[in-house]
């Protein structure tokens, strides 16, 4: 029997070394003469497959979009797209970024979309002085490692948990809030914040394994209607947080579900189903994607046969800002990380300028709620106050 | 701790951990047959479970239903159910088999050493996992909701759903009849006579090969039903669902004694239990832990699992 449990631990060690070292990325495109600041690339870092993929696409290809258009406009392949799949896994994240930072005609990255895997790659990006912008990583802490080539073109969760929290309070009048995350770094940030917020109207809390790694959430279930509370502040992402809410409505739950911007991905109402999934609230460091200015939401349309989503606007705005920066003859890492420190960008769905330690510019901080409607899309509510 | 939330919420906590036990338990069957015929733990059999999953999700996609269709008639129901049950049993079935072929049979005619199998089926899991993975770009897929739960009975706060009915009655009704076919057809005999003396039932005329066959096939429906069972419980499946589930249901077989059935049983609904209780009691995140920490207490105590290994010595 202890052979059959040593041989049984060993199979399990020896899946989890494969599953952690199975990475991926991909580089496309060729490399061009350099000439009149081409020749160079850009890279997306950050989720292309995995639980939580569609928020990483979503900002892919806003950033991808931005490129192309750049390359028509001077009329050559001038600035290449460079794509690395993280899987938005922490674990991964860090293999994957020490490819990238091989890679030396990579000027600067869009991304990491997420926080935890942010906490495991940017270090790498530090090291090799390669400017990265994110465009949705939020977790507070972040911006307090020291960094020097990391900038989010967000507000971070000091901007989002109070506006969720307001919400709930105000608009919401909820008297019983229960709190739970996924202890991911972005989840339980987020809900730390949201639970300070509401002060005493939390009633419950709990924690549950991360996106993939837990399905049954019974015992979530029953202690959300055990407490009677009306409203569930999960801190988390859309998968997660779709089966709670469809496990919740099955066991008659009539509370709201409320969560931040990983939330708000069709996602969500893709596990819960389009029904259970109705109503749901999340907020958004950002603003709705079809308000962005000029032509972006029809370009992007008809390059990706999709409505843009959470944050392609502002992945957009990222590359933009970096092009422009590339035009003005910042060629090196060095003098790219310069130009972000002290330029000012006006894009289409934001201002962008960032502080000494790589936030976003106070003035320019925003916080929309959201709400899911019966197709599954998430439709601008109101913009919250942060404070 | 919370001591007050479990008492007050024990009743429904129990419901629900035995509807989840009763599937761990269904998919704990093929890890505790394939083990009690060959010593051998099938680390495919996750991925026999997971194409299960799948398969009824396609067969009800035919039919034009996803996660947001409405839940259609009761007739339609039942018919829709009996073909996503009988699909997924096979398509399970076949991925037993296929396991077996690939990754048993061609070592075993070599006479490999355990260790080999191992590896091949570890090989085979991840072979099928990530290819699914790859086919369904990691996403999730919905379930229609064939089955909208609703009460049946309600004793306190504790509400006994359909649902949950029809997951532990089908459960307790397939390990029957397993019961049944293993002690006492013909077939069930030589399955038992292999697995207390392979050389012994090879004189006597017992076709080993077919009986390893056998116990992967059967290992396999059992994953199917289980499969369409998580499948209406949970509501999505995706490409590694079973590997989570597996290796719940593989420590649920050794709670019980690897090797018993009815140990499977027992193991798979203790399980689904201390779960939702250690989830009420710690909090969720140390579902897995408590449930971990149990088991090498119980080893401890009984190193043989809590009915012992015996699938051979059951009913000679």
């Amino acid at each position: 029997m202890r052979q059959v449990l040593v041989r049984a631990i060993g199979g399990l060690a020896v899946i989890g070394l494969i599953a952690g070292a199975a990475a991926c990325n991909s580089d496309s495109g060729s490399d061009d003469t350099a000439s009149g600041n081409c020749g160079y690339k850009l890279a997306y870092f950050g989720a292309l497959t995995g639980s939580s993929a569609n928020l990483g696409v979503n900002i892919e290809q806003g950033f991808e979009l931005a490129i192309n258009q750049y390359n028509t406009k001077k009329g050559s392949d001038c600035i290449t797209v460079a794509k690395f799949d993280s899987q938005g896994e922490p674990g991964v994240a860090p293999g994957v970024a020490r490819n990238l930072v091989a890679d030396k005609k990579i000027l600067a990255v869009v991304g990491p979309p997420f926080s935890g895997e942010s906490e495991a790659a940017v270090p790498i990006f530090e090291a090799a002085g390669i400017p990265s912008v994110s465009p949705s990583a939020t977790r507070v802490s972040l911006t307090a490692n020291g960094w020097k080539t990391f900038h989010r073109a967000v507000a971070n969760d000091d901007a989002q948990g109070p506006a969720a929290g307001n919400y709930i309070k105000n608009v919401m009048k909820a008297q019983k809030v229960f709190v739970a995350n996924d202890q991911s770094a972005y989840g339980a940030g987020l809900s730390e914040v949201v639970e300070k917020t509401l002060g005493s109207a939390v009633i419950g809390k709990d924690k549950t394994e991360a996106d993939g790694k837990q399905t049954d959430f019974s015992a979530l279930v029953q202690k959300v209607v055990s407490s009677q509370a009306t409203v569930l502040f999960y801190g988390g992402y859309y998968q997660n947080a779709g089966l709670i809410r469809k496990a919740l409505t099955s066991a008659g739950w009539k509370g709201t579900m409320v969560g931040g911007d990983g939330m708000k991905d069709v996602g969500l109402a893709k596990a819960a189903g389009n029904g259970p999934a109705t109503g749901t609230i999340v907020t958004c460091p950002c603003s709705p994607p079809e308000k962005a200015g000029g032509t972006f939401v029809a370009d992007y349309k008809a390059k990706w046969n999709v409505d843009a989503g959470t944050y392609s606007d502002v992945a957009f705005d990222a590359a933009n800002m970096l092009l422009q920066g590339i035009d003005a003859g910042n060629t090196t890492t060095e003098k790219l990380n310069t130009y972000l420190s002290t330029a000012e960008y006006k894009g289409i769905a934001n201002t962008y300028k960032f502080t000494d330690k790589g936030e976003l510019d106070p003035n320019y901080i925003k916080v929309w709620t959201f709400k899911f409607d019966p197709t599954g899309n998430q439709i601008a509510d109101q913009e919250v106050p942060t404070a | 701790m919370n001591f007050s939330g479990l008492i007050q919420d024990f009743g429904p906590l129990t419901i629900t951990g035995l509807a989840q036990g009763a599937i761990i338990a269904l998919f704990a069957l093929g890890y505790t047959l394939v083990y009690g015929v060959l010593r051998l733990i099938n680390f495919a059999h996750s991925e026999v479970f997971l194409i299960g999953s799948y398969a009824c999700l396609v067969v009800w996609g035919f039919f034009g239903l996803d996660q947001n269709s409405a839940t259609p008639n009761v007739m339609s129901v039942i018919g829709l159910l009996l073909l996503g049950l009988v699909v997924a049993i096979v398509f399970s079935g076949l991925t037993a088999l296929g396991v077996e072929l690939v990754a048993y049979r061609p070592l075993r005619k070599r006479n490999a050493p355990p260790l080999a199998f191992l590896i091949t089926a570890i090989g085979a899991s991840l072979f099928i996992s990530e290819t699914v993975g790859v086919m369904t770009q990691r996403n999730i897929k919905g379930v229609p909701p064939l089955i909208q739960p609703r009460d049946v009975f309600v004793i306190g706060n504790m509400h006994v759903t359909n649902l949950q009915i029809l997951i532990i009655v089908l459960a307790l009704v397939s390990m029957f009849l397993l019961d049944r076919f293993i002690n006492r057809s013909r077939l069930g005999r030589g399955i038992r006579a292999v697995a207390q003396n392979p050389d012994s039932a090879a004189l006597m005329g017992v076709n080993k090969s077919r009986v390893i066959s056998l116990v992967f096939l059967l290992g396999g429906l059992m994953a199917g039903i289980a499969a369409v069972m998580y499948d209406l419980k949970i509501g999505v499946t995706r490409f590694d669902a079973g590997f989570l589930l597996g290796i719940e249901a593989f420590t649920a077989a050794v709670l019980g004694g690897i090797g018993n059935l009815r140990g499977a049983l027992l193991g798979g609904l203790l399980l689904g239990l201390l779960q939702n209780y250690a989830a009420s009691l710690f909090g969720t995140e140390w579902l897995h832990a408590a449930s971990f920490v149990l088991l090498v207490l119980i080893l401890l105590v009984r190193p043989t699992g809590l009915l012992g290994e015996s699938l051979g010595r059951a009913r000679a």
